[in-house]
């Protein structure tokens, strides 16, 4: 016979779920929103009131001015270059740096690590570091994007740690084959820290994907902005206007709200797309950091 | 002695890279530091400005804005503290009972989304459902409430930076929680039920405790970013003047006075204030929780 399970429990269950439930939908609604009110017809929408459960009217104008906005393919553009520029050089410079640094018995490697993780701590903070880069030549400059960014401290302590964990033996074969670090380094330890490099390559693709703050301080130069700061300019500081010279002026305050919802959904949905790898991997990272030491 | 050099050469080779990175990009700026004892002038250079000694700092301290900024940035903070921090452990401990796998894993998936959004779609998205005729307002409109444009009203810039936060935080946040749920053996659990415990008291008896430790190590880090104030990109996204009396915190002061007035020596040091309070807090924090949890950042 089935054990009786006290009233109060179940009624903690049903609680429990239907609260969860409400967190789903406070979560999930407001992208919904946003993708209902990317299809609706403006001058619906401007009339209705309250929860959207479909798209009011329907319409593809928005998505039409938006796709049409040169700013929005140049910025789609450079986001790209500096996704995969940028993790590219991350993935390089973190892999290099967590395999010196987890070497036992080399001098120096005790200095440096004191030096790399005092970073974490204390920097020079925003002006100095504006006016170092000022002094490099790197304001409105590609690099401004790549560059400053090249290693996060957090995500090189985790795979050194990671790297700390491989058996020596494996290496020890090797090097008695005559492998040297290099080949020791892209032969073994990357090869069976395959998962370590997804969760990295995840981390830093979403965080350049993301990145708004060193576009906004280094660049000057509309050409060279990423996805993120052309955002700001249409969703933030509001200038649509832009987008819609071949729009009648009556119209334009109309379609002003749709094109915002459009572009938040094309500027997402790459995200959304990745979102089932993502979700497995990060959960993997967030692990990973957390049983370090 | 030398054989060492020679065999490790190739990790020095690895290591210079690196060295160079944390030097030029890290260490530089704070070389350029010094900048906040002078009055500097880009035309004459860091060394080339004059010393003013503890000026900047002088006149930051006598400024009205002083405690204001000082007062904002800790009271951001504090909200995160008391309403941001206990949110994902309690969203843990009600996920770990549910009993359906499939439902909890489709909980997790779709809290742990808005992580991945970026701060400019969000604070986008805020601003829109937030305005006078956005959607919040038609809802609250239904029950009869006027609409409030709360973005231009300063009583409502932290509940809005804090609530909003813990909607796109609270999910992710909720794993390294769970993780330590994981981690409970499962045998404490039988032998509380064998004792006849019903539910609230295994989760009061056995998770909590169970979870404690990661509880108070994220709990100690969390006081070493007491003086942080907030997310400064978030925060410049949301604000606008009629909200500075309670958005305004110490970063978007500084990069207001200095990266759009060009007031750099003067905002440095405020900068570098706000730094060694945050140095000194983040030690502290780290000592303590090396103390009690042997845990620590490094």
């Amino acid at each position: 016979m089935k054990p009786r399970v006290p009233i109060r429990e179940q009624v903690f269950d049903v609680a429990n779920t239907l609260l969860m439930l409400i967190l789903v939908v406070i979560t999930l609604y407001p992208f919904l929103y946003v993708l209902f009110a990317s299809f609706s017809n403006p001058a619906d929408l401007i009339q209705h009131r309250g929860l959207l459960l479909a798209p009011t009217g329907f319409s593809l104008e928005s998505y039409k001015l938006v796709f049409e906005n040169p700013m929005i393919s140049i910025g789609y553009f450079n986001t790209l270059i500096y996704v995969v520029g940028g993790t590219a050089l991350n993935l390089a410079m973190t892999s290099f740096a967590a395999y010196a640094l987890s070497r036992r018995g080399v001098k120096l490697i005790g200095p440096v690590m004191f030096g790399i993780v005092f970073t974490m701590f204390f920097s020079g903070g925003l002006i100095p570091t504006y006016l170092n880069m000022k002094n490099l030549g790197l304001l409105d400059n590609r690099w401004a994007m790549i560059l400053p960014s090249a290693i996060s401290t957090w995500n090189l302590l985790v795979m050194r740690t990671s790297f700390a964990s491989i058996p020596m033996a494996l290496e020890e074969s090797a090097r008695i084959d005559g492998a040297n670090d290099f080949k020791i380094l892209f032969r073994i330890f990357i090869p069976v820290s395959l998962p370590i490099m997804a969760v990295m390559t995840l981390f830093y693709g979403v965080g350049h994907w993301n990145s708004y703050m060193d576009a906004l301080i280094y660049l000057r130069t509309r050409d060279l902005y990423p996805l993120q700061l052309v955002l700001q300019e249409i969703l933030i500081t509001n200038s649509t206007d832009s987008m819609m010279s071949s729009v009648a002026d009556v119209d334009k305050g109309l379609i002003t709200e749709t094109i915002k919802y459009a572009t938040i959904i094309v500027a997402t949905v790459p995200i959304l797309l990745l979102y089932p790898f993502l979700q497995r991997y990060f959960v993997k990272g967030v692990m990973l950091g957390s049983i370090k030491e | 002695m030398k054989m060492q050099w020679s065999r490790n050469k190739y990790i020095y080779l690895m290591l210079l890279p690196v060295v160079v990175y944390y030097v030029v990009f890290m260490y530089l700026p704070m070389y350029g530091l010094q900048i906040a004892f002078k009055d500097f002038s880009p035309a004459k250079g860091i060394w080339g400005s004059a010393w003013v000694g503890f000026d900047h700092f002088k006149s930051f301290y006598e400024s009205y804005y002083f405690w204001r900024l000082i007062r904002n940035t800790l009271l951001i903070s504090l909200y995160e503290l008391v309403f941001g921090f206990p949110a994902p452990v309690i969203l843990a401990l009600l996920l770990n009972e549910i009993r359906s796998r499939y439902f909890k894993n489709i909980v997790q998936s779709i809290t742990y989304l808005p992580h991945f959004i970026s701060v400019v779609v969000v604070s986008g998205m805020m601003i829109d459902f937030l305005s006078s005729d956005g959607i919040i307002n038609q809802l609250t409109g239904l029950f009869g409430i006027q609409p409030l444009s709360f973005l231009i009203l300063p009583e409502w810039f932290r509940s809005v930076y804090v609530s909003s936060g813990i909607w796109q935080g609270v999910g992710w946040g909720s794993i390294i929680y769970l993780a330590a749920i994981s981690g409970i053996d499962p045998s404490l659990y039988e032998a509380a039920k064998s004792d006849g415990a019903g539910r609230f008291r295994q989760i009061w008896h056995i998770t909590v405790p169970g979870i404690m430790p990661t509880i108070m190590i994220m709990l100690i880090l969390r006081f070493g970013t007491l003086m942080a104030g907030g997310s400064m990109e978030k925060i410049l996204l949301l604000y606008n003047s009629t909200t500075y009396e309670t958005a305004d915190v110490i970063s978007t002061f500084v990069y207001r006075r200095g990266l759009l007035q060009m007031d750099y020596g003067f905002s440095a040091a405020i900068g570098l204030f706000n730094n060694i309070l945050n140095f000194i807090l983040l030690v502290a924090a780290n000592k303590f929780s090396r103390k009690i949890n042997n845990t620590s950042l490094w």
